[in-house]
């Protein structure tokens, strides 16, 4: 008797356990959806709206799905649409972010793991100082450059170019992927150079054999921040660049900004999707290591 | 003029000073080990010798070439690291053909120099493997592998069994003794495990706080430290080291002890006369545990074993022995008796005092009396 009152308690002890369990990841799973759609209505809005026509927006129907599915927009953004003085869609711009934005990743994330190569492997004195000043760059705001860097590049002979604008990117970059690499190669057991050393490789031997084959989730990090952030970069872009060297972000604000007569929303909606899509693509393919990636900097670091 | 030669080296961090003027001669074929508490600057010296580190004063020279100035790469050395420092990004192969590759070998040659050594240390199996699918004791063989590859002039090695379990590392030392008396190379090799120090080498250099304390056979070290850090440090259990006073009796140097109920115990010193000019003088005496035992268990082809009685403290067994611990002196002292004979806490016993092993020190400079 006894033993059966004590099985219905702690059966119904159980059942209250799961019961509470399920209720309260109802509800968790409830709000994560709600935020999920919440932080997604945007990007509805956008696709939705690019690929209708003009008309139908000017409706009034911004939520509704598309009555007459159309691709005009994109084609539109891409080759036709006025951006600036001149009707040539978003094509040269992209062209042109692509051209600065790929070497000043490579440039910037190489520089910045060969400097933290130096910097934990091959110390010197004043290293530190060194670390400190590149740090130190990381936190200087945009702003305040603007003025000494249009001078530079004034001299340079390189004002209002691509590789202009890839000089300045680097120049910004390697503060932080030196950062990254910096931290990364702290963690990296240093015997490991010294029986490369007796082994009789030299310093970039040692770099090229030894370290960079060991520094994929560091690598990944910093090409997807430093993709992201020279991606997106407005201010450089707009300041130091000519016409034909525009990067996207300046040349979608110049597609919204420079519509003759109506605004034609359907087309600024699929550019922007065109500007953003690039940073997304880079996310989806390695986004997997950035976490990976910047644990392995941080946890010990 | 030896085969390694290392004269009047210091080392200098600052105003640190982490090696003082180091004398050491190594021959062709020796087996040098390096042994001391951390700290003791025996990693620096090997480094220094390896290049890794640089030389504050004095020099260093391999086959009568000064190698100061010379780079890690061009002196012909290979280095055994306590993590094995094995590269995770290639396999054992390639792991072991690292070096003869920076140095120009070609591959054929290489995969020849590889193989042949992969045999010797039966890893051929493990070629292709990375280093992260290796066990410990597969990765020291390797590393081991990756250094004799090379048919360096001297191979140093950095507490290479110390990341191995018990069992193991007994398994590699004698592995590597057997590799050193086949294969006839120059090692320096260093540890903190004094009994790794006695059974691999053919000399031991001592060192603690920066200075070789002492340089000799695992013999000579053993049976005459020539300072109480050394007799403290090597073997195991330590030497008993526990204050005495010299006396004369009938015309013989003796050594006076007092024992815990007050009395004094009298211990003629083998040496004869010798220890009387020291008449009177307070001395710390160094006996091993082996030398002091129970009566049938003394060395029969010792000519000077004394009778002393003490009271038994704890005792120890261990198997094939039982550590006794009594006070001499003051000082717990540790005796090793036969593992069959019938002691208790408590009970007074009467120890066999072997006095050709006992040692003599001064209290204050620690250093060996000659007697």
């Amino acid at each position: 008797m006894a033993t059966a009152a004590a099985t219905t308690n702690a059966g119904a002890g159980a059942t209250q356990v799961i019961r509470t369990g399920a209720g309260s990841r109802y509800v968790i799973y409830t709000l994560l959806i709600l935020f999920c759609l919440y932080y997604l209505l945007p990007l509805y809005v956008m696709v939705v709206n690019s690929l209708k026509p003009l008309s139908e927006i000017q409706a009034g129907g911004m939520m509704a799905l598309p009555d007459a599915l159309t691709f005009a927009p994109w084609a539109s953004a891409w080759s036709s649409a006025q951006v600036g003085v001149e009707a040539t869609g978003l094509r040269p711009y992209f062209l042109n972010s692509i051209l600065m934005v790929v070497p000043a990743v490579a440039i910037s994330t190489v520089l910045g793991a060969l400097n933290g190569y130096v910097l934990t492997k091959w110390r010197f004195r004043g290293d530190t100082i060194v670390f400190g000043l590149l740090l130190f760059g990381c936190f200087i705001p945009f702003q305040m450059v603007l003025i000494p860097m249009a001078r530079m590049l004034g001299l340079m002979g390189i004002a209002g170019t691509v590789p202009g604008l890839i000089f300045v990117h680097l120049v910004y970059g390697i503060g932080f992927s030196t950062l990254y690499f910096r931290n990364y190669y702290q963690q990296f057991p240093t015997e490991l150079v010294r029986a490369a050393m007796i082994d009789g490789a030299g310093f970039f031997t040692i770099f090229r054999r030894i370290m960079l084959p060991s520094s994929g989730p560091i690598a990944v990090v910093c090409v997807i921040w430093q993709f992201t952030n020279i991606w997106n970069d407005f201010l450089f872009g707009a300041s130091f660049s000519d016409f034909d060297s525009q990067p996207m972000t300046v040349a979608l604000n110049n597609l919204v900004q420079s519509s003759t007569g109506v605004k034609e929303y359907n087309v600024h909606f699929a550019g922007a999707i065109m500007a953003a899509l690039p940073t997304l693509l880079v996310y989806i393919v390695a986004g997997r290591f950035f976490v990976r990636g910047l644990m392995a900097g941080s946890v010990k670091g | 003029m030896g085969f390694l030669d290392i004269k009047k080296a210091t080392k200098t961090y600052g105003t640190v000073r982490v090696l003082h003027e180091t004398d050491i001669s190594v021959e062709e074929g020796e087996f040098l080990v390096l042994v001391g508490p951390s700290g003791c600057g025996k990693s620096t010296l090997l480094n220094m010798i390896a290049g890794l580190e640089d030389v504050t004063s004095g020099e260093i020279a391999i086959r009568g070439r000064r190698m100061n100035d010379v780079r890690p790469a061009e002196r012909n050395i290979a280095m055994v690291f306590q993590s094995y420092a094995l590269y995770p990004n290639m396999n054992v192969a390639q792991n072991m053909a690292f070096g003869l590759e920076m140095h120009g070998v070609p591959k054929a040659e290489r995969d020849k120099a590889v193989s042949e050594v992969a045999e010797l240390l039966q890893i051929t199996q493990l070629l292709n493997r990375k280093p992260g699918q290796l066990s410990g004791g597969q990765r020291q063989r390797v590393a081991m592998g990756r250094a004799l590859v090379r048919q360096p002039d001297v191979f140093l090695f950095d507490e290479p069994l110390s990341n191995l379990d018990a069992k193991l590392r007994v398994d590699m030392r004698t592995e590597i003794k057997k590799l050193h008396q086949k294969l006839k190379t120059t090692i320096v090799y260093v540890t903190h495990d004094q009994i790794e120090a006695l059974t691999l080498s053919t000399r031991i250099a001592v060192m603690f706080g920066g200075y070789v304390q002492q340089l000799g056979t695992p013999k000579e070290i053993y049976d005459n430290p020539a300072n109480m850090f050394v007799a403290g440090f090597m073997g195991s259990p330590s030497m008993n080291l526990f204050p005495a006073k010299v006396g004369m009796e009938n015309g013989e140097a003796v050594a006076r002890i007092s024992l815990h109920d007050g009395e004094t115990a009298t211990l003629p010193f083998a040496s004869g006369n010798a220890m009387a000019v020291h008449d009177g003088r307070e001395i710390v005496l160094g006996i091993r545990p082996e030398a002091i035992t129970d009566e049938d268990g003394a060395d029969r082809n010792s000519k000077a074993i004394h009778k002393l009685e003490s009271a038994v403290e704890v005792t120890e067994p261990a198997g094939s022995d039982t550590f006794v611990v009594t006070q001499l002196g003051g000082k717990e002292v540790t005796a090793r008796f036969r593992a069959d004979v019938e002691v208790k806490p408590g009970d007074r016993f009467p120890f066999a005092v072997n006095m050709e092993k006992a040692v003599a020190f001064d209290p204050e400079t620690e250093m060996r009396i000659s007697g």
